[in-house]
């Protein structure tokens, strides 16, 4: 127990501040107003894996730890689309995910917003689109925001920065709006 | 003993360094297997391509204690069965299965269910085997027959594909008394992306980057045994730096993977300071990664003829910080994991895969280590640079989920001293060469132990630079049916900390 207090006190807060929204990506107004006015102050996220390689979730996975803290934001990921005010999907969409994306963005409650994350979410990547794919996460359901791959170096995959940056874009009043929307 | 009759007609095939390749025909396939597993060798991977209805074969991939054979069959007749081998290697049973799916070529064996196929295509269609595919329906839905468990109080539950965390999709159907698990059958082949055949239309000398995206979080693995294979087909050597390098990319690979599933398996135990300081290494980890060679998921960096980035002298000295700075950490948070009676409690004894069922049902790679099965290609068929680099290949006999975070440390730090052996010896020279495409119908298969286990990528070129067929194969279609047994008699709720604890790919068994 001690050995566990003394680390929690060595390693202090780490967490960093988060980048700016994308102001390129920020939702038209009428519907950010719309979202604060539903939605309040936190933001929850319900992930849906549609056929991705794993690359993205380990990203995706990234945004939890103490350095990226997204908690903090007010952004939470939740284990049902029923609790969720966003979809952050990643692709390409495999056909034997058609269904259960569908189901999953049919349960989340309107308004709802919808992010493609990586390559692959944005238009297949390298998987392209085939008997087994349907390509872009925008083939199987309507999306919001596309998360870009911020370095060009890493094909196919998001930064953690790139998604916060994105759902902060998407993000109503979050914990710190002056960061988050540039208020 | 028997083995050796085979061993003599054996004839060397490119790639992974010692590489055997013997020819059997149907009569003899079974014989073959047996004499195999007789000798006490596992079988890896199993898989076919046809070009038509004369051009049916068949492969399978052994390992054996001192070398890996290839084994390969054409089956002539168009109604001729594959004999099935599921029952001198049950890890046979599901790959069989795909292999009907996507070649039409079925086995012997009983279980005759589709296993990659849902309903994206009709069942007599092939992919690998037909030209002109028909339109997929539209939002394809099909039934599954899994097996019911009957009895007084027996239930189902029912779970995925989409899971309640930042997991990949797949199903999984327990049947349970009270909270006690009696029997969990999985069903996957959610995310199957059609990679076997999307590899056919690519250029050879491209396949690398596709192959990298099998499995997002063994990129640097399946990447490597890719241009293992090209290379070796290819006859091109790379520079002693290109595979020191690649070693180097391995490693860092193995490393952020360990890192992230200690954490979540101290969060899957229900201690959250665990999750929170691991993941914090391991975003240092990443971040070195890319100061180092431009990427935090090397993705991108093997390519054939060596690796797509060099490693500066500045990249050594982060890289050698970041290994310092993992190594002090992880050995305080490991006496923190020890000393936690509340988290030994969940780890010991949960999930048991003892040695004797870990041997019979082919348990390979960080599980099988964890299990008794001391096999790890970086010490047992070591490619360049392994053979100079010491590798400690970490075993432990308990097969419980403690058992499995106890391999992941003494790979963690293993792994580190590794990494400081390469940056202290990384020879100079270029780290890359000019590869050209290999000549049409040559094959060849590289096998690389990524930090999951043993990776496989069996490649033949075709005309035009192309690719006549591609099968990558990860460890984990040999290792889902055993997390099967490892949860038998156990509580629902257990459940997340075993799966954590063998953390499987859905995505590389997929396809």
């Amino acid at each position: 127990m001690l050995k566990t207090l003394r680390q929690i006190a060595k390693v202090g807060i780490v967490t960093e501040s988060p980048p700016a929204a994308d102001e390129d990506l920020r939702i038209r107004e009428a519907l950010e107003q719309r979202i604060r006015e539903v939605l309040g102050r936190a933001l929850c996220i319900r992930q849906v894996d549609a056929g991705s390689c794993n690359g993205c979730e380990l990203e995706i996975h990234a945004l939890g730890n103490p350095i990226y803290n997204v908690e903090s934001l007010g952004i939470r990921f939740v284990a049902s689309p029923r609790h969720a005010d966003l979809l952050l999907v990643t692709g390409p969409v495999s056909r034997h995910m058609e269904v259960a994306l569908l189901r999953t963005y049919d349960a989340t409650p309107d308004p709802k917003l919808v992010v493609a994350v990586g390559d692959c979410g944005a238009c297949g990547g390298m998987f392209g689109t085939g008997y087994a794919t349907t390509g872009p996460v925008s083939s199987v359901i309507p999306v919001d925001v596309i998360v870009p791959t911020m370095q060009p170096r890493i094909r196919n995959s998001s930064s953690p920065s790139a998604i916060v940056a994105c759902v902060a874009g998407c993000s109503a009043r979050a914990m710190r709006p002056r960061v988050l929307l540039g208020a | 003993m028997a083995l050796s009759r085979w061993l003599e007609q054996a004839r060397a095939m490119p790639g992974a360094p010692g590489l055997r390749q013997v020819d059997v025909d149907a009569s003899t396939w079974r014989d073959i297997a047996q004499d195999v597993a007789a000798s006490g060798g596992r079988l890896l991977a199993l898989w076919g391509g046809r070009g038509g209805d004369t051009d049916r074969k068949v492969a399978m991939v052994v390992l054996l204690p001192d070398g890996a054979l290839v084994v390969t069959m054409a089956l002539d007749r168009a109604l001729e069965r594959l004999p099935g081998i599921e029952d001198v290697f049950p890890s046979a049973s599901r790959m069989q299965r795909a292999l009907h799916d996507l070649t039409g070529i079925r086995s012997t064996d009983p279980d005759t269910r589709p296993w990659l196929r849902h309903a994206a295509w009709p069942g007599d269609v092939f992919p690998l085997a037909t030209r002109e595919l028909p339109t997929p329906p539209s939002r394809p839905i099909d039934d599954y027959a899994f097996v019911r468990v009957e009895g007084d109080g027996v239930h189902e539950i029912a779970v995925g594909p989409v899971h309640a965390g930042i997991i990949e999709p797949g199903h999984f159907r327990f049947s349970i008394v009270g909270e006690k698990v009696l029997r969990l059958e999985q069903r996957l082949g959610y995310v199957h992306k059609g990679i076997e055949r999307r590899f056919t239309e690519l250029p050879i000398l491209a396949g690398h980057r596709l192959a990298a995206r099998v499995s997002g979080d063994s990129a640097v693995a399946f990447s490597w045994a890719y241009c293992q294979a090209l290379e070796g087909m290819a006859v091109a050597r790379i520079p002693p730096r290109a595979a020191w390098l690649r070693a180097l990319a391995l490693e860092l690979e193995r490393c952020a993977n360990h890192l992230g599933d200690l954490g979540a398996l101290g969060n899957d135990a229900g201690f959250a300071f665990g999750l929170s300081q691991f993941m914090r290494l391991k975003e240092g980890w990443l971040r070195a990664t890319e100061r180092a060679l431009g990427q935090r998921y090397l993705l991108d960096f093997v390519v054939p003829g060596g690796t797509s980035a060099d490693l500066s002298d500045d990249g050594v000295t982060v890289l050698r910080q970041a290994a310092r700075t993992v190594d002090l950490e992880a050995r305080t948070l490991r006496e923190i994991y020890e000393e936690h009676a509340g988290v030994r409690d969940r780890f010991l004894a949960t999930g048991t895969v003892v040695p004797e069922l870990a041997a019979r049902l082919g348990l390979i790679g960080l599980a099988g280590r964890a299990s008794g099965q001391a096999f790890d290609l970086r010490t047992d068929l070591p490619c360049e640079p392994y053979e100079s680099l010491a590798v400690t290949k970490c075993v432990c006999d308990a097969g419980d989920v403690l058992a499995r975070v106890t391999v992941r440390f003494d790979e963690l730090l293993a792994s580190l001293r590794v990494i400081e052996t390469i940056l202290r010896g990384l020879p100079a020279g270029h780290h890359a060469v000019v590869v050209h495409p290999p000549v049409v119908g040559s094959s060849g298969i590289g096998l690389i132990e990524g930090w999951r286990g043993p990776v496989a990528v069996a490649l033949e070129a075709g005309p035009d630079g192309g690719i006549r067929r591609c099968h990558p194969h990860d460890p984990s279609w040999n290792n889902w049916p055993v997390l099967e047994h490892a949860v038998i008699g156990n509580i629902v709720p257990d459940f997340p900390l075993i799966n954590k604890s063998f953390n499987l790919s859905y995505s590389g068994q997929d396809l």
